[in-house]
């Protein structure tokens, strides 16, 4: 039989099994090609949608060593936050190898990012094409948001769930891409994510709403998010000007960050795409 | 209830005591061989055997990786923090002499609970810390937010060297409000990942058995157990009131001071390691009042018993169901033990 000597040389060419703990994490390692490798995911996993189909082992933050370890993996690929910190303890006391990949969310961590996880799999060329292909991208978007005349002031609404409203900061994933797509962050005086109120809502007078598919679904469509504290007395609310990403591209800052500047500057200045 | 006790002979007592000591250990063999890696109970203990150098069944690494680092020292800390847990609410009910006493009642918990949600929310924003700081950080504010509810607490009923009990259960009860309070104030200003790391840590986990855990904990637990169990009979005698327990001898003032301080100390160590885990100080106690009386001579070490085989089987729920994720382990405490509370409320009218 033919066969089994044929796929054990398949298996020695792709000797590492590995667990992708990350929405981020698990991006890289497909768009490096490297997808077939991956036997498990984290619930945060949910690009590209064949890596939904994988063994799920939690939340990264909150993952079972025993879920991982069961999976027999060689190596486990994470983004900066993962834990408890006991498990990955005990993922290493069980002879894994663990990377863990930064969290910024910046096109520069997103570079470190694909270096990090192309030389775990070694392979250098396929990270630096991918590099290149994100960074082309990126710029074409910045170039797009560049031709504008008008810097719309966006307001990012995080659906936390449970009607949990926040705004995006400044430092945080959302702040960093409405910039780079040529917007202003109307709550760029305050760090991080804070709750959402009326009063500042009204007086940072955005052009635009900015939210997350997820986050959309939570609120309840344009109509309920219009109802928010504030929202409905801003000129986005009489423009009727809402603007709805996928949460992993729009945050993630993975291989498909120059997609979302793209995306974005497109929806923000609907002005170039005629 | 105390006809119920009387009913039990010495043996009887006995033969109840081997019978859950048999449970426990049937529970902690369950829990070692089962879990998300299909290691199934003969081949999981001769992995157990091969390790330490009796028989050779060629385990293959990541079975040994899961047995040893993952199975052996999680059905440990299911034990002592079960243990722990049972006892404490068992001192607590004793303490207030109310069978509602729970160390979440009177705000242990909570301080607990506070602690650790300050180090979730404010750590990102102090100065690098060396990475085995860090990660001590977390249990050690659990711990310490537990202490400190503690000594709060006996200062505040305390007046001129005597502790009156109902003022330690209503300012138990306004610390608790204060702790929780504290804590929706944290979880206001968390970012969203953090407060996705508050809630999964609220509902409880014992994902983090590790012997370098265990062996900082693991004494802590034993001594303070060890202490608990001394006061089985002033406990008693304070059953009778506290007056009758002083003219039978019984230093009540001291009493009062160790069942708090160690319930303090259990619950720390438990919550530091394994955050939020609900239901087993109140349903254990109960649970084995029901069997063997309210005398606290057979209450504290059966508690000792039913305590841990109770957190093994929820372990082995949370495990299992949902493999190879896991399901916190307070919902699978609340979800069980809540219908079985009510059910043993209905039968029995406690």
């Amino acid at each position: 039989m033919p066969i089994l000597p044929l796929l054990l040389l398949l298996a020695n060419a792709n000797t590492a099994r590995m667990v992708a703990l990350g929405g981020t994490a698990t991006e890289t390692i497909y768009a490096l090609g490297a997808g077939e490798r991956v036997v498990g995911v984290d619930q945060s996993s949910l690009y590209p949608p064949e890596a939904t189909t994988k063994p799920n082992v939690g939340y990264f933050r909150a993952f079972s060593a025993e879920g991982v370890l069961s999976l027999a993996p060689t190596l486990v690929v994470a983004v900066e936050g993962v834990g408890p910190p006991a498990a990955l303890d005990q993922l290493r006391a069980g002879g894994v190898e663990v990377a863990i990949l930064p969290g910024d969310r910046t096109i520069a961590a997103a570079r470190d990012r694909i270096r990090a996880v192309a030389a775990l799999l070694a392979d250098h060329d396929a990270g630096e094409k991918l590099i290149v292909a994100m960074d082309e991208a990126s710029a074409r978007g910045v170039a797009l948001a560049a031709k504008a005349k008008t810097k719309p002031r966006v307001l990012f609404v995080y659906a936390r769930g449970g009607g949990t409203m926040n705004v995006a900061g400044k430092n945080t994933g959302a702040d960093e891409i409405i910039r780079l797509a040529g917007g202003v962050n109307v709550m760029d005086a305050v760090e991080g994510y804070r709750p959402l109120t009326s009063e500042a809502a009204v007086r940072a007078a955005p052009d635009v709403i900015l939210v997350t598919t997820h986050g959309m679904k939570s609120i309840g469509g344009a109509d309920a998010l219009f109802e928010l504290p504030g929202l409905a007395f801003t000129p986005a609310k009489a423009n009727k000007r809402v603007v709805v990403m996928d949460d992993l591209l729009l945050l993630g800052f993975g291989p498909r960050v120059g997609e979302a500047i793209l995306e974005l500057a497109r929806a923000l200045h609907p002005e170039l795409a005629r | 209830m105390t006809t119920l006790a009387r009913r039990w002979r010495s043996e009887d007592r006995r033969t109840a005591f081997v019978a859950l000591a048999v449970a426990l250990t049937i529970a902690a063999a369950i829990a070692l061989s089962s879990g998300a890696a299909s290691i199934g109970a003969a081949r999981s203990f001769g992995v157990l055997l091969d390790a330490i150098g009796v028989g050779d069944i060629g385990a293959a690494p990541h079975e040994r990786a899961v047995i040893l680092f993952v199975r052996l020292p999680r059905v440990v800390l299911a034990v002592l923090v079960g243990a722990a847990l049972a006892q404490a609410g068992a001192l607590m009910q004793g303490l207030f002499r109310n069978p509602l006493a729970d160390p979440s009642l009177v705000g242990i918990s909570a301080g607990a609970a506070l602690g650790a949600s300050a180090v979730i929310v404010l750590e990102t924003r102090l100065p690098g810390l060396p990475a085995f700081a860090s990660k001590l950080l977390l249990p050690a504010a659990a711990f310490a937010g537990a202490q400190i509810s503690g000594i709060v607490l006996h200062r505040l009923s305390s007046a001129d060297g005597r502790t009156q009990v109902t003022t330690m259960l209503l300012a138990g009860i306004a610390i608790n409000a204060m702790a929780l309070a504290g804590t929706s104030a944290l979880t206001y200003v968390a970012t969203d990942e953090q407060l996705r790391t508050l809630t999964f840590w609220a509902m409880g986990s014992l994902g983090a058995a590790t012997w370098e855990n265990l062996s900082v904990a693991g004494p802590l637990l034993v001594v303070s157990i060890a202490v608990a169990s001394t006061l089985a009979r002033p406990l008693d005698a304070m059953l009778l009131g506290e007056s009758e327990a002083h003219h039978l001898g019984i230093d009540v003032e001291r009493t009062k001071r160790r069942a708090l301080l160690t319930t303090s100390v259990l619950v720390g160590t438990a919550v530091a390691l394994c955050g939020i885990v609900g239901f087993v100080g109140l349903i254990v106690p109960h649970l084995v009042r029901q069997a063997f009386g309210p005398g606290h001579r057979f209450l504290l070490p059966a508690a000792l018993l039913v305590g841990p085989a109770l957190l093994l089987v929820a372990d082995v729920v949370a495990r299992t169901v949902v493999a190879p994720a896991e399901l916190p382990i307070g919902v699978v405490t609340a979800l069980v033990g809540g219908p079985f509370f009510l059910s043993l409320l209905k039968r029995k009218r406690l």
